[in-house]
Parts: structure tokens; C-alpha cells; sequence
């Protein structure tokens, strides 16, 4: 588990959506630039990390169950899609690095928490 | 009550090509059954079978009307399109298999997943389809049926 002011930290990241709480808490961590594999595979309750930035992120959180959206590589989503997020309740969060420093960050730091990898 | 009697039944219009409102009528979808009562984990396939099923529709369809039709033990979706049908259902239900365009891989679909993925998510799945004239399906989830593995 990770919660979202770790992984501000972590990611010297950008909450797009401020009035987050900064305890909410992921259970899983999936990251992919293909919503149909998030469709398919990701746990809900889990933070996304993605690439991609246009709405269907959005959506396919909301459907899945996702409970949050990390924005890899200087990618910032357009203000209708942060406006979308904000209204469904799902963190958005910005960071410049690249998808595998991002997804190294946040597995060291699960792993120094204990947690068991899967 | 008859099963009949307690069934909550609705239309939803899909345009194929229309990439800005895709996903709409699935979030609805979601809220209606949420705001049925029903339980998460159902409430949650039923949104992925009908979110894969109206994306399917907008990237490869001219339109289609998405029935939801929800009683007391399941929820019933029928996706029945206007358009180009499937040359080899049982092709198109290989995962991974695709005909997406690169414009609907830089949206973060079209890798071929879709079908396999409402077949896995539904305790019921049938497909009709004929080539020229377009694709039906019909989806039962149960309540408290199966949770994909």
C-alpha cells in the first residue's frame, strides 16, 4: 500500500487536483499506457500510472474501480479532463520523470515498507 | 413481485466514431446500478462489459442502442449494432487480436482485448454478427456470480 503525499514525494509530483486528501491510499500500483490492459488486469483500488492523458484515463478509472492517476514524463491532461476527475473524486497527479524511474520510485519504496511483492 | 414487475429497464443510444462521449453511457450505466443497490464487485463488471462494449461500438460501428434491463438477481445488457460485422467471431474473440487503427492504439484501446474481456467479465455471453449488416450481444451478470480470475 502507498498513499498519495509518498507518492507526491517520491515523484517530486503535482497534484492536479488539490483538494485530494494526501492520505488516500492505494492498494495496487498498475502501470500501462493501454486502458484495454487496465480493463483487463488492474485491481481496484489500485494508482494508475500512465502516459496517455485524454479522457478515456478518466473513464476507465471510474469504471474499474481505480482510485488514482499518475501522469508520467511532463504529460499534463487538459483542464476538462482534471475538471472530470475532480468530479468523480479521483486524484490527479503530474510528474516529469519517465514510466520506469516513476514505477522504480514507487517499488523501492513499497519494498522498504515491507510489503511483499508480487 | 414478479421478476418482471421489479426490473428496472433503459435505452442508451451510441455513435460510432464519436470519441468525445465514449464512455459516457457506461459511467451512466455504473451510477444507475450503484444507485440500485447493487454490489460492488457486480456493479463493477457490468461497467467494464459495457464500457469494452460501447468503445467497441464507437471505434468500429456507424451506431447502436446498448439495452440495460436490471432485476433482482442480474443485469442484462444487449449492445445490438449497425454496421460492418465481424468477418470471424471467433477470431475477433482471440485476445489480442485487432483491427484497431493506430488513431485508436494512441487512445489506449484496440489491442484486442475488448470481446475476450466482456466474455471473461459476463456469467452469459452471446454474439450474433453478419458481415454488412452489424453485431448483436447479449450479457447476463448475475449478482454474486463469477469474479474473473
Amino acid at each position: 500500500m502507498i498513499v498519495l503525499k509518498d507518492v507526491l514525494a517520491l515523484l517530486d509530483g503535482e497534484l492536479l487536483t488539490p483538494a485530494t486528501d494526501p492520505e488516500a491510499a492505494f492498494g495496487k500500483v498498475f502501470a500501462s499506457d493501454l486502458m484495454s490492459d487496465v480493463l483487463t488486469s488492474a485491481e481496484p483500488g489500485a494508482l494508475l500510472l500512465t502516459g496517455l492523458v485524454n479522457t478515456h484515463v478518466v473513464n476507465t478509472c471510474s469504471v474499474a474501480d481505480l482510485s488514482g492517476v499518475v501522469f508520467v514524463q511532463g504529460k499534463r491532461p487538459a483542464e476538462d479532463v482534471i475538471s472530470q476527475a475532480r468530479t468523480r473524486n479521483i486524484p490527479l497527479v503530474a510528474t516529469k520523470m519517465t514510466m520506469f524511474e516513476a514505477c522504480a520510485r514507487i517499488a523501492g519504496h513499497v519494498q522498504d515498507g515491507g510489503h511483499v511483492r508480487r | 413481485m414478479s421478476a418482471a414487475e421489479s426490473s428496472y429497464h433503459r435505452a442508451f443510444p451510441v455513435k460510432g466514431g464519436d470519441f468525445a462521449k465514449a464512455g459516457n453511457a457506461a459511467c451512466e450505466i455504473k451510477e444507475l446500478l450503484k444507485d440500485i443497490g447493487l454490489d460492488t464487485p457486480t456493479v463493477r463488471r457490468a461497467a467494464i462489459v459495457a464500457y469494452e462494449a460501447e468503445m467497441n461500438v464507437i471505434m468500429y460501428a456507424w451506431e447502436a442502442r446498448m439495452d440495460l434491463t436490471v432485476s433482482p438477481d442480474e443485469v442484462h445488457l444487449v449492445v445490438d449494432d449497425r454496421g460492418p460485422g465481424i468477418p470471424d467471431v471467433e477470431l475477433a474473440l482471440t485476445e489480442g487480436y485487432s483491427t484497431a487503427t493506430a488513431e485508436m492504439r494512441e487512445l489506449g484501446f484496440g489491442a484486442g482485448m475488448g470481446l475476450p474481456n466482456i466474455k471473461r467479465n459476463a456469467d452469459v455471453f452471446a454474439i450474433d454478427s453478419e458481415v454488412g449488416r452489424g453485431t448483436r450481444l447479449d450479457i447476463i451478470i448475475r449478482k454474486n456470480g463469477h469474479v474473473p480470475s
